[in-house]
Parts: C-alpha cells; structure tokens; sequence
C-alpha cells in the first residue's frame, strides 16, 4: 500500500512538473487529487484498514496528497506568470511608429530667443530690462543726444517722419534720456527694442533691433565699459572670447569707441587649422559687434532736475556709459546666419531651426 | 579714403611694416578697413629696356617686330612683338620679361604672335596701373630726364623697373569718422601716424607758398551769400601748358582712386588729397568778364553739370557765375563751359570753404555725390582753402610751368575781404578727470606728449594741462572730454584693464509686464505654434483686404510721410497682417498647414479709440518695462499685442486617424491656455469685426482676480477670419485671435494668494438637459452656478448634441459636476437638493432634463 502511495507520488511529481497549462495542471489536481482519485480515496479507507497498518499508510498518503497540493500550487503560479508573460508579448506594438496624437514642437523667432539671451545675461549683470515708444520726438532722437541742428542723420533720406517733429526712432538712444528723466541715478538699464532706418539691400533693412545699454553711477568708467561687455562677450560668443576698444566717434558717447570680440570660428587667430583664412572675421581674428561709449556730457544737460529723477545729472558728479547693439548682428554671427532677409521672411523651414 | 603708402611715408616713416602701420592707425581711431595691393605684385622680371630697332611684322599689319635692350647676361637684346602705334627705336620702355605676373594676375611667357616669338612685353601705363587713360607704350623719356641729372647719368637697359617708377604700391584703404573731416587728406592722417608712434613728422606741404597776398588784378569775386561761403579764395596763372602728368604724379593718383586728366586737374586732385580741401580750376579766358559771383540759385533754376545733366536747383543750393550765367553748383560740381581745356593758358583756381549742411542738403536733393560734396558737406576749416591753394601752386609753376599772378583773392563770411583767422581755444584738462572717466591713470608728460603731436599747444598748470586747439581741430575738440578722448585713444585702450561697476543697490529685473509677455509667448511655443517676427510697416491696401469700413477706428493709422514704398507706408494697427503674410508664404512653399503667432507692437494715431473699446490715451502698454518718463507722454498709441493664425490642419496627421481643422474652438483653446495661466476671470462674448467670420467671432473680456464684471475689460477678438479675408491671402479656414498684452499684464496678479483645499474626494454627478438654442452653454453654465451655490466645485459641458431626438431648435448639453465640501466626503444625499435647485434652474430657462 505504501508502494503504490509511493508511486502515486512520483508519478503525479513528474506529470506536474511536465504540465504546460494551468488547464493541464487543473486535470491533474483532479486526477490525483479530486474526490474520486486513487490518493483521496485511500485517505478514506484508512479506517477499514488493520490497526498496525492504519498509522503508517495515513500518514504516508497525507504526506503524499500535501506535498502534491503545495507543488501544484506552486506550479499553477509559476504557470500564471509565464502565461502572464505570454499574454503581454502577444498583446506587443510596434515601438517605431510616431507618438499619438502628434505634439508639434513650436519655436520662437531666433531674433526673440537672441533678444531673451541678451537680456538675461545683463539682468545677470545687474540691468534692468526697459522699453520705450518706437515713434519718437525728434527731441529725443536726435536733440537730446548731441546731434547738431544740421547733422546729416536728421534728414529725410536718413530717417523715417511720420510728422515734422515725429520720427521711427533711428536707435534705442533716445532712451537714455527717457530713463534718465524717469530715474535717479544710479542707473543700469537695457533697453531692447525695434528701431528704423530707410535703408534696404543685402545687409540693411528698414527695421532691425538694437539693444541699448546705460549704466550712469558716480563713477563708471570706459575700463568699466570694458569689464561688461568681456561679460557679455563671453557669455554669448564662449570664455574664451576677448573684447578690444577701438576708439571711434559717435555724437553722443565722448571717448567713442567700438568694439570687437575675438573670433570664435578661428579662436581670434584669423586663420583655420587648415591654413585657410577664417570667413567669419575675414582673417582679422575680430568680429566687429557694437558701438559704445562714456556718455558725452551734453547729454546729461538735457535732463531736467524734476521730483522723479531729483537729485538730476550734474555731469561733474555722475558719469557712465552707453552702448547699442544689433539684436540681427549677434544671431547672425552665433548662428551663422547669412541673409538678413530670412529674418522677416518668415519661412518655417528657418523658424523651425532654432526651437 | 585711400592712401597710397608711399605717399604716407613721404611725411612720416615709421619704422613699421604696413600690417604694424595698419594696427597702430586702427587702434588709435583711423581704421584701416583694408590693405590693396596696387600695380604688380611682384617686381621681379620687370625691367627697363631700349629699343634698338622696331620693324613692320611681315604678317601683321598692326605689329611690330621690335629688338629691345634690356641687359640680359648675354648681352643680346630681346624680340618683342609690340601692337602699340607710338613704338619707335631709340625709345626708352618699361619691358615684362618672361615670368612676369602682371596686375591682372596672369603670367607672362615667351609666344608666338603670328610666327614670330616674342621674349616679354613693351608696357603701357594702364598695363601698369599707372593711369587709365594713355594710349599706347609707356615711353620713359622724362625718367631719362631725371637720371640724365642724377650722378649715373643713364637709365641703363636692365635697370629693375622698381627702382625708377613706383609699379607696386600698398594702399590703405581708411574709414575716416565724420568728425574727421582733417583726416581725409594724407598729412591728415601722416599727423595720426605721427602721434600713434612718435615717428617724426615732416613739414606740413602747405608751409612754402610761392604765391603771395594781397589785391589780385585779373579777375573779380563777389560772394552774396557768406553765411553759406565762409572763405572764398582764388588765384590766378598764366602761361600755363596743358600737358600729361608726370609718371609720380600719375602714379599716386591712381594708387589713391583717382582717375588722371591733366595736369591741371591732376594737379587739384592732389592738392585735395593732400590737404583734404577740395579745389577747382576754371580756363580764365572762358569765365565772361573775368568775374565771378556767388549767390543762391532760383527756384527752378537750371544749370548743365560737368556730367553733360541738366540740374533743376532751389533757392537754399548755390551757383558760382560769371556774366553768362552760371558756371558751377557750388561744392558739387562745376560746369563744362568753364572748364580747363587742353589749349587753356589762363587758370583761374577756386579754393572755398561752404557751408557742410548746406552742401549735404544740397546733394542729396539733386542726388549728385562727388568727392568733393562728400569732403564739404562734413565741415571743413577755412584755414585748409590756403593750404591747397599754397601746394597747388607751387605744383602749376613746376608742372605746367605757369607764372602765379601776384595777389591772392581771399573774401572772408563777412562777404568782404579779406578773412581773418578766429583766435583758437585754450581748454583746462585736469589730470585727475583723465583717471575718473578712463579708469587708468595716464602720466601728465604722456599727456602733454600727445597732445603736443596732435597739433594742440600745451602749457603745464597745476594739475593739469592748459590746452590749445588747432584750427583743424576747432569744431570737433571743444570741451575736456574732447581731450580726454585724444589722450585716451593715442594711448591706447588696449591697455584699459576690464572691471565691472562698483555697484550701487541697483539690481536687475524684469517688469511683471515683461514677465506676462514672456510667459505668453512661451505657452503658445509650448502648444507648437512658431513665432513670426513681421514688419511694422504695412501697405495702406491692407485696410481694405480686412474690408474695413472707411469710417472704422482700426484706419485711424500712423502714415510714414518718405517711405521706402507705398507698400511700407503705413505703421500696421494690426498684428493681422504681418500673420497673414507670413501664412501666405508659407501656404505657398511649405503647405497649407500654419499655426504662428507674433509678439509685437502695434500702433494707432493718438486719440484713435482702441478695437477692443478701451479708452487708448498714451498709456504704459508701450512700455512695458513701466519705467519710462513718469507721466511724459508718449507721441503715439502703441501696444504690444500677441496674435495667434491658424490655418489647415492642427497637427501632422497621425496614423491613428485623430486629425483636427483649424476653426474657432482650435483658437479659443489657444487662448485659454494664455488666460488660465494667468488664473484669469475671463469670457467671451459673440461680438463683430469686418475682418471676421459674422457668426464665428467673439470679444474677450476679462477681469482681475476678486474684480466684478462690471469692470471687464476687452482684451481683443477671437474668431475665424472672414472667407473674403482669408482669400485674400489665399488661405481656406483661417481662425485667429489678438489681445493687448499690456492689459493683459494688468489683469494678471503678480503674486498668486495660496487656495486652501480639502482633504476628500469629490462627488460627480452628470447632467443631460435639452436647451433651446438661444441659450448659450455660458447662460446654461451661468444658471447652474447661480443656482449651486458653494458645494458645487467645477461644471463643464462634455457633449453637445443636436437632432431629432431632442427636437427643433433645440440640443442637448451633457455637463459634468463635480461637488466638494472641505471637510467631509460628500454623499448622494447630501448633494440631492443641490441638484434639484440645477435643475429647477435650467428648467427656467427652457430646459428638460434627459434621461
């Protein structure tokens, strides 16, 4: 009796373990274990069975009908998992196909994202970012900013009127004052903005962008000038930038200078490894960015002293400087941009290039 | 301004090659914008030789076979085959032998012409870049002058060419600032060298004049308008002899842009170029009664120019004339029938000083440029006339060998004679002012030095330099910061250190406006639309394709009185047209699918009221940095607004069919993604532009947090464009919106107050109600809220259907309702009376309730 509980086992042992299905494995459950199966049955007939047999024959087929109940049970969840398993590789997509729905991808206008760059690194430096009208008084587009009655950038051929005294203002400068008049000093401010001049050819057109800068203090000097724009420099051209003066002349800045910063195609060498001349900067090793200055004197005497920027600007008390950079010039140099057209042409095969 | 190197070094020689000279001039203030390389680039193989024989070629009518001397080894003369008519034997040439690289680049070799081989070239001027004009061979006979005196004796055969004519020249070509006008000549810029690296400087050219002062006989000038004439000056020669310049003369005017006449006029042109003060010469015996007389020309007046045109002037342009009539436009140009001639003998020489507007305006109304406008109209000192007319002289004795007239005519800005110079200003330059502005301390004596070598007389004082101006100076050095400048650019900014400002308290920030526009523009760059940059200009037809009635606010427009086209002529009221543009482009190459938006200003004449019915007086919307002049007022309505264009579809199509059209919802949803973020009270309300589709375009009204309707105010418009409008443009379904960013800004909060909120789920509950089409999901949703009260937490409209089920004139809302109470989860029971007070409240507005 004991053989065959043996047997039963062993034999139920191997059927499991080959079992493929937990339907096969339900087949078996029955099979050896269900009400009419051979196991159970003789669990039953323990009873009828002589006294010195009964212990050892129950406890034998007890054992046996246990230990193939817990390996069923382990064989039905190790089952489940590989059907799990198999379920989910049949239930399998095609990983290449495009995401769903689409989310296009938007940009801003590279003049934009140039504008943001440049106004966030002079926030960094301290500025306060300011705007102002483009229709301008011919007081503060040209007057107050020492341009003589008769300089030639008043005329008509040099700037846009929309009345006698009403211009599309030719640069961000008549800001200076603007902001002079509104503040004490001291004073750091830059002012991005869109500005006019009838010219229009391959390297004009008749709007572009400047950003202006004005930092009047006590004591600001053209080495100071210096300082911030090798920050700026480096922070939109790369560390390794250098910035050079070279003394120029503008109605409003006294020293004038303009300024260049090394080129950062060729490293300032003019040269390319290969021996060819740099097409950047033209084998000059400096790519020419911005005009600047300290302020010129004159233009402190057309700020009045009102209750808003009182004490005012005495020019032997305060002193700063100013600079005005083309907002198209920047994007054009970093990202190799060769056509001021694109810009306000609007194609989105160029929009979409510099999301 | 070109200037030829040599001729630089004439006056100061620095020892430096031309790239250390090119530094020194760029980093002082003169910049060189580029070297040229004038004649050959290499001088070798170009020699001097003679022509020992020219005979006829035996196939070639028009050549001729010569045997040219030019000291080879072997002592045997080269055959070259010469096309020029003037060869002769006996002559003395300029020879390209084989290996030659002319001008042009090419390399000379040995060839045949017409079977017979020819060793080299007999040179011409313009083969040279000596002149342009000459005809045929360059012959050397005035060299052979020169060295006839010279201790040789002879221009040997063989002699390197170089060393008796100037074929290879640098030149460098400057940028000369207009406060500069002294610049524009080569002692001009000899000074800058001069101080830029202490090189000595030699005598101004201008210092030996042959001719003399005083009353002139042989010709008369009045000057009627001196406030437009400063200094009129004029000379007189006599015996004077046409004739080609000489081969220097030639060489450098050439080298420096010039084109060569005669000598005469070549003789001007150089003085100009030296001295920078333009000159012009007139055949005496051509000006009628041997007078001339300066006055402003008549409206209307006509007068033929040297370039054959006939010029229409006005009475603020002037004329030089003599008994005939006019001769001249003063500072422009002059006329032809003055004009030196190759038989002329009397020279009558003009050196004046006009007015620099005056000659700017003048120019430019008669779109005539010349070199010597150019230099006038930048102001030039009277003091320059005599310096060209001092070097002009003495040039007329030794070229044209003219006797020079005593008596100078000199007429000064009182109209009468004679001028007089103004005494010059002394300025105080404090040394301690040299540190404060340039951050660097610069030393007195380096000062003093500076100035010294730019003409100014300095006088040591206590702390500082008593500074005189030169005359050439006067108009562009006035104050100490003008020294300050002078000392600060010849000592070299190079040696600045770089620092940063010692700060103050002032730290940087964006304004809240600056924010909500960054945050605007970002949310829709988020929702894939590409930002456009477009033109503030904008075609007057513009008004017209929006269908703008002729009465309407938005043609209210600032017009540009010179644009660059009719098509610029307007500042655009709307960002519309820069969109519509900008869709057409791309409709037309890249397909019909566009969704852009513009972040840009808009303007309007003042006192225009505003499209979205605001009151538009000058206000900070312009200015969003809010920091402009406290309460100055602004010359126009400017705003910023952000517009959005959608056009074709929203998305690439996606395999798996969800495909959507642009239409008015796609833009709502748009700008709700703008007006959520700024947690807005916001709604729109169906509204009309001429622009827009009638039934599909709404105003957006909105109102600050905690703000009751009643102070709503109009942002701008949404809808779908008007089918006319987007024809136009040739676009199908088109929806758009604009609002006004600066409003915007002041609707949204800066800061956003803290929302307490529970901790238990909240109940929802769906509603299906049949409405009469006249009622709007907002009056529906209006009435559900109203009706609520606190407990109800959010409802929205999930389906909309119309059809037969739900009757005519009538469609069904599906609203989901969420209710929440902050302190305990919320159950069916508790919320049934709420719902019964929905429904009684969508019942009286003609409601039944589905289901």
């Amino acid at each position: 009796m004991i053989d065959r509980i043996q047997q039963l086992h062993s034999e139920a042992e191997s059927a499991i373990a080959l079992a493929a299905s937990s339907a096969e494995l339900e087949q078996l459950r029955v099979h050896y274990l269900g009400r009419k199966a051979e196991l159970p049955q003789m669990l039953r007939g323990v009873a009828a069975l002589e006294p010195a047999q009964r212990g050892a024959v129950g406890k034998a087929a007890n054992q046996a009908r246990q230990a193939l109940e817990a390996l069923i049970g382990a064989r039905t969840d190790e089952l489940a998992g590989g059907e799990l398993e198999q379920r989910l590789r049949a239930d399998s997509v095609d990983v290449t196909l495009p995401g769903a729905p689409p989310q296009p991808v938007g940009s801003l206008h590279v003049l934009s994202a140039t504008r943001r760059e440049l106004e966030d690194i002079f926030l960094g430096l301290g500025f306060t970012v300011m705007e102002g009208p483009e229709i301008e008084t011919v007081h503060y587009n040209f007057d107050a900013l020492n341009h003589s009655p008769t300089h030639p950038a008043r005329a008509r051929t040099d700037t846009f009127y929309v009345a006698d005294d009403l211009v599309l203002r030719t640069h961000t400068s008549p800001m200076q004052v603007r902001a002079m008049e509104a503040h004490p000093p001291p004073l750091y401010v830059v002012i991005p903005g869109r500005v006019y001049r009838p010219d229009s050819d391959a390297t004009h057109t008749p709007q572009f962008h400047q950003i202006e800068g004005l930092a009047v203090d006590e004591d600001i000097t053209l080495a100071d000038l210096k300082g911030t724009l090798l920050e700026f420099a480096r922070a939109v051209f790369g560390d390794a930038r250098n910035v050079r003066l070279r003394p120029h002349f503008f109605p409003f800045t006294e020293p004038s200078v303009e300024v260049d910063v090394s080129c950062f195609h060729c490293d300032g060498n003019g040269f390319l490894k290969d021996g060819s001349r740099c097409y950047l900067c033209k084998g000059e090793g400096w790519l020419e960015v911005l005009g600047a200055g300290e302020v010129d004197p004159n233009v402190y005497a057309y700020v009045p002293t009102t209750a808003e920027n009182a004490p005012g600007y005495d020019p032997e008390k305060v002193q700063g400087f100013a600079w005005g950079l083309g907002v198209e010039r920047i994007a054009m140099l970093k990202h190799g941009i060769p056509d001021l057209r694109l810009y306000y042409e609007n194609d989105l095969r160029f929009l979409e290039q510099f999301s | 301004m070109r200037v030829p190197l040599p001729w630089l070094r004439e006056y100061c020689d620095p020892d430096l090659d031309v790239r250390a000279i090119e530094e020194r001039l760029t980093m002082t203030g003169t910049k060189v914008e580029a070297i040229h390389h004038h004649g050959v680039t290499s001088t070798d193989s170009f020699v001097v030789g003679r022509v020992l024989s020219a005979e006829q070629h035996p196939d070639a009518d028009r050549l001729k076979v010569c045997a040219v001397a030019v000291g080879s080894d072997d002592g045997q003369p080269a055959t070259i085959v010469c096309g020029a008519p003037n060869v002769a034997a006996g002559q003395t040439v300029a020879v390209a032998r084989p290996g030659a690289v002319m001008p042009d680049g090419t390399k000379l070799k040995q060839a045949k012409l017409r079977g017979v081989t020819s060793e080299g070239m007999i040179l011409s001027e313009s083969e040279l870049e000596i002149s342009s004009g000459a005809e045929g061979i360059l012959v050397l006979d005035e060299l052979m002058l020169d060295a006839a005196s010279s201790p040789e004796g002879e221009l040997a055969p063989g002699t390197p060419l170089a060393d008796v004519l100037a074929i290879a020249i640098d030149v460098l070509e400057l940028e000369i600032t207009p406060n500069r006008p002294d610049c524009l000549s080569v002692y001009g810029v000899a000074r800058e060298l001069h101080a830029a690296t202490g090189a000595a400087l030699s005598d101004a050219p201008w210092n030996d004049d042959p001719g003399s002062a005083g009353a002139l006989s042989s010709a008369e000038v009045t000057v009627q308008c001196p406030d437009l004439c400063p200094r009129f000056t004029a000379r007189v020669f006599e015996n004077v002899t046409i004739a080609p310049s000489p081969l220097w003369l030639k060489a450098r005017l050439t080298a420096a842009g010039q084109r060569t006449i005669n000598n005469v006029v070549d003789i001007t042109n150089y003085a100009m170029l030296l001295s920078g003060q333009p000159l012009h010469a007139f055949d005496l015996d051509r000006v009628a009664g041997a007078q001339l007389t300066v006055r402003r020309a008549h409206d209307g007046e006509q007068v033929q120019t040297l370039d054959g045109q006939t010029r229409t002037l006005d009475s603020e342009m002037v004329v030089i004339e003599d008994d005939q009539g006019p001769t001249s436009i003063a500072g422009l140009m002059g006329g032809s029938r003055s004009e030196v001639q190759p038989h002329t003998t009397r020279v009558l020489l003009e050196v004046a000083t006009w007015s620099g507007p005056n000659i700017h305006r003048s120019s430019w109304a008669l779109g005539l440029r010349s070199e010597a406008s150019g230099r006038f109209e930048k102001g030039l000192q009277p003091e320059q006339c005599m310096h060209a007319q001092a070097i002009a002289t003495r040039l007329m004795i030794e070229l044209c060998g003219a006797s020079v007239a005593p008596g100078t005519i000199d007429i000064g800005a009182d109209g009468h004679a004679s001028w007089t110079e103004a005494p010059p200003q002394t300025i105080t330059l404090r040394e301690a002012r040299v540190q404060a502005i340039l951050g660097v301390p610069v030393a007195l004596a380096r000062q003093q030095q500076i100035l010294s070598a730019l003409d100014f007389a300095v006088q040591p004082r206590e702390h500082g330099l008593d500074v005189s101006v030169p005359a050439l100076r006067r108009a562009d050095v006035t104050r100490e910061i003008d020294l300050i400048e002078e000392v600060a650019r010849i000592d070299g900014l190079e040696r600045l250190p770089a620092t940063l400002p010692a700060r103050r308290g002032a730290a940087g920030k964006l304004s809240h406006a600056q924010r909500v526009r960054r945050a605007a523009e970002d949310a829709m760059v988020g929702r894939g639309l590409h930002e456009i940059v477009g033109w503030s200009f904008a075609n007057p037809e513009l008004l017209d394709q929006l269908l703008l009635p002729s009465d309407h606010e938005m043609r209210r427009v600032i017009a540009v009185e010179n644009p660059l086209s009719e098509s610029q002529s307007i500042m655009r009221p709307t960002l519309l047209g820069s969109l519509l543009d900008a869709a057409q482009h791309n409709a037309a190459r890249n397909g019909p699918d566009v969704a852009i938006f513009e972040s840009g200003t808009v303007y309007r004449a003042l006192g225009a009221p505003s499209p979205a019915g605001a009151p538009s007086a000058p206000s900070a919307t312009g200015a969003p940095g809010a920091t402009t002049g406290a309460g100055a007022e602004l010359p126009a309505d400017e705003h910023h607004g952000l517009g959005v264009l959608l056009s074709g579809a929203l998305a690439p199509r996606s395999w798996r069919g969800e495909h959507r059209e642009a239409d008015f919802f796609a833009a709502k949803a748009l700008l709700t993604g703008i007006l959520d973020h700024f947690h807005l009270q916001w709604s729109v309300e169906p509204s009309t532009w001429p622009f827009l589709h009638p039934g599909r375009s709404a105003a957006v009204l909105a109102v600050a947090t905690g703000q009751s309707e009643e102070q709503a105010v109009r942002l701008g418009f949404v809808g779908e464009l008007h089918p006319l409008v987007a024809g136009a443009w040739d676009l199908g379904r088109t929806a758009a919106f604009a609002i006004d960013v600066g409003k915007l800004a002041a609707l949204a909060a800066p800061v956003r107050a803290f929302q307490a909120f529970g901790a238990f789920p909240p109940l929802r509950q769906d509603l299906a109600v049949t409405l009469p089409e006249s009622v709007s999901a907002a009056e529906a949703l209006h009435s559900v809220r109203s009706a609520a009260g606190e407990m109800l937490d959010e409802v929205s409209v999930f389906d909309v259907y119309t059809g037969e089920q739900v009757g005519n004139e009538r469609r069904s809302l599906a609203l989901a309702l969420s209710f929440r109470a902050l302190e305990r989860t919320l159950t069916d029971e508790d919320v049934a009376p709420v719902r019964e007070r929905i429904v009684a409240a969508l019942e009286a507005v003609g409601g039944e309730l589905r289901g």
